[in-house]
């Protein structure tokens, strides 16, 4: 029987980082929290969480010399999991209270999700379950974390802003505002999820277990 | 366009899960991880945790309670009731919880409000209302479970609270909170018409039609249901199906 994989969960001193590692322990993942730049070099796989506002994390991260590490890591083809903001700053770039440097490790930038119509379900923030579709010219699912998904699928969300991600790095999309807004990507061993998998009941534990096993 | 959620809520007392009528005259019901994994499978959008008695002994044990549901329970989980500073709502996030819904402490400070919304995102900073009627078309918010009075009308209570940057309101009825007999549809109109922050409706679930009627005529985003539940009078798998069957969208895996 081989061990459990170790998943380091970097630890940048934002976020609900409990729940994270739950749900990795949940599906036979061994989680390790860390704030050294060492360890994420060194580790097998990584998940990059986040909450907040994007400039605050990354100068988070900039100042543990976490930015340069996560960036190093993700140079390795080892796989690494970007959760809701964790997911946006693997971007270029953000808006989110004036403009600000992502870790560029995929193209790409980040910006308000588009103004809903007032009087309607669709409110910024976008708090709650929507329904995860697949998408055309996208990255397949099957060979995705993904894997275990269904297209209509639920996931919890909880984001002002969206990814505008290379086109043929998009994973999903839910429809907001009447458009389709980025919900998770994937380009090769990386992958991101703009909803939290380890607030998603079942659908999230399946997309946590296809990256900490079979990715 | 997220679906309307379904929020289990559960007051917690010490070590028990317990339920009153108007906030007040607990019942014990049972062990509140147990009862919270079971509505987890039965497919509760959120957990809501409040602990009655923090606001008024100042004590908060509640993070225990959290961080064992956590090991099992992977939706969403906001915690509530003696929350007072910055500190607390760190430990409350760090034990597992994703929001925190404050009201007693707001209403002494409302500046905690954007603080808590500035350090760690208004999506995790619920402003917690207890309105009970006074008049026509005018509520008046109180604390401390529905014992104090503030003299703040509700609404208007609510229109600053989300200015301050909450990112979510949780509206209670004291008047109907326990009674099942339906939410005070007039409230959450016009809390709901006066903000363009999510609303969670809270008090007087005693049917599915109930929760419906604050969905579409109250326009809710989510209901929370406490009695109805504990009492097992309706799961929360019927609660959704009966939403279904009248188009509302639902999250219908679990």
């Amino acid at each position: 029987m081989r061990s459990a994989p170790t998943i380091v969960v970097v630890d940048y001193g934002r976020g609900n980082l409990f729940s994270v590692c739950q749900a990795v322990a949940k599906v036979g993942g061994a989680p390790e929290l860390s704030a050294d730049p060492a360890v994420v070099r060194a580790a097998e796989r990584v998940i990059l969480p986040g909450v907040g506002a994007f400039g605050d994390a990354m100068e988070g991260l900039h100042a543990r010399g976490l930015d340069d590490a996560v960036k190093a890591f993700a140079a390795t083809g080892r796989p690494l999991l970007g959760v809701c903001l964790g997911m946006q700053l693997l971007l270029g770039a953000s808006t989110e209270f004036g403009d600000h440097e992502g870790l560029a490790i995929l193209p790409g930038h980040v910006d308000r999700l588009p103004t809903p119509v007032p009087g309607g379900r669709d409110k910024i923030p976008n708090v709650g379950w929507c329904r995860l579709e697949p998408v055309r010219d996208g990255v397949p699912w099957s060979e995705s974390i993904f894997r275990g998904v269904k297209p209509g699928d639920f996931a919890y969300f909880v984001h002002s802003y969206a990814a505008h991600p290379d086109p043929g790095h998009r994973l999903a999309d839910i429809e907001f505002a009447g458009a389709p807004a980025c919900a998770a990507i994937a380009a090769g061993p990386v992958a991101g999820c703009q909803f939290h998998p380890e607030k998603s009941g079942e659908v999230g534990l399946a997309i946590v277990d296809a990256f900490v096993n079979r990715l | 366009m997220p679906a309307a959620r379904v929020i289990a809520r559960l007051d917690v007392k010490g070590p028990n899960l317990v339920k009153g009528i108007h906030l007040e005259g607990l019942r014990v019901i049972g062990d509140p991880q147990a009862f919270a994994r079971r509505y987890y499978a039965d497919g509760a959008d959120e957990i809501l945790y409040v602990d009655i008695v923090a606001s008024l002994y100042g004590r908060n044990n509640i993070l225990e309670v959290v961080r064992r549901t956590a090991e099992a329970v992977f939706v969403p989980m906001t915690v509530a009731g003696g929350l007072r500073a910055l500190d607390d709502v760190r430990d409350a996030l760090r034990s597992g919880a994703d929001k925190v819904a404050i009201n007693t402490a707001a209403m002494v400070r409302p500046e905690l409000i954007r603080e808590v919304s500035e350090a760690f995102g208004s999506q995790c900073m619920v402003l917690s209302i207890q309105a009970k009627k006074i008049g026509p078309d005018r509520w008046e918010a109180y604390t401390d479970n529905g014992r104090e009075r503030t003299g703040r009308d509700a609404i208007e209570w609510a229109r600053r609270g989300v200015e301050l940057g909450a990112g979510e309101l949780l509206v209670t009825s004291v008047d109907r909170e326990g009674t099942q007999k339906g939410m005070d549809l007039d409230l959450l109109r016009r809390i709901t018409a006066a903000v363009d922050v999510p609303v969670i409706a809270c008090g007087g679930v005693g049917t599915p039609e109930h929760a419906r009627q604050a969905l579409t005529e109250g326009g809710a985003d989510a209901v929370a249901v406490a009695s109805v539940l504990h009492y097992g009078k309706h799961g929360i798998g019927a609660l959704k199906a009966c939403l279904a069957q009248a188009a509302i969208p639902v999250r219908t895996s679990a």
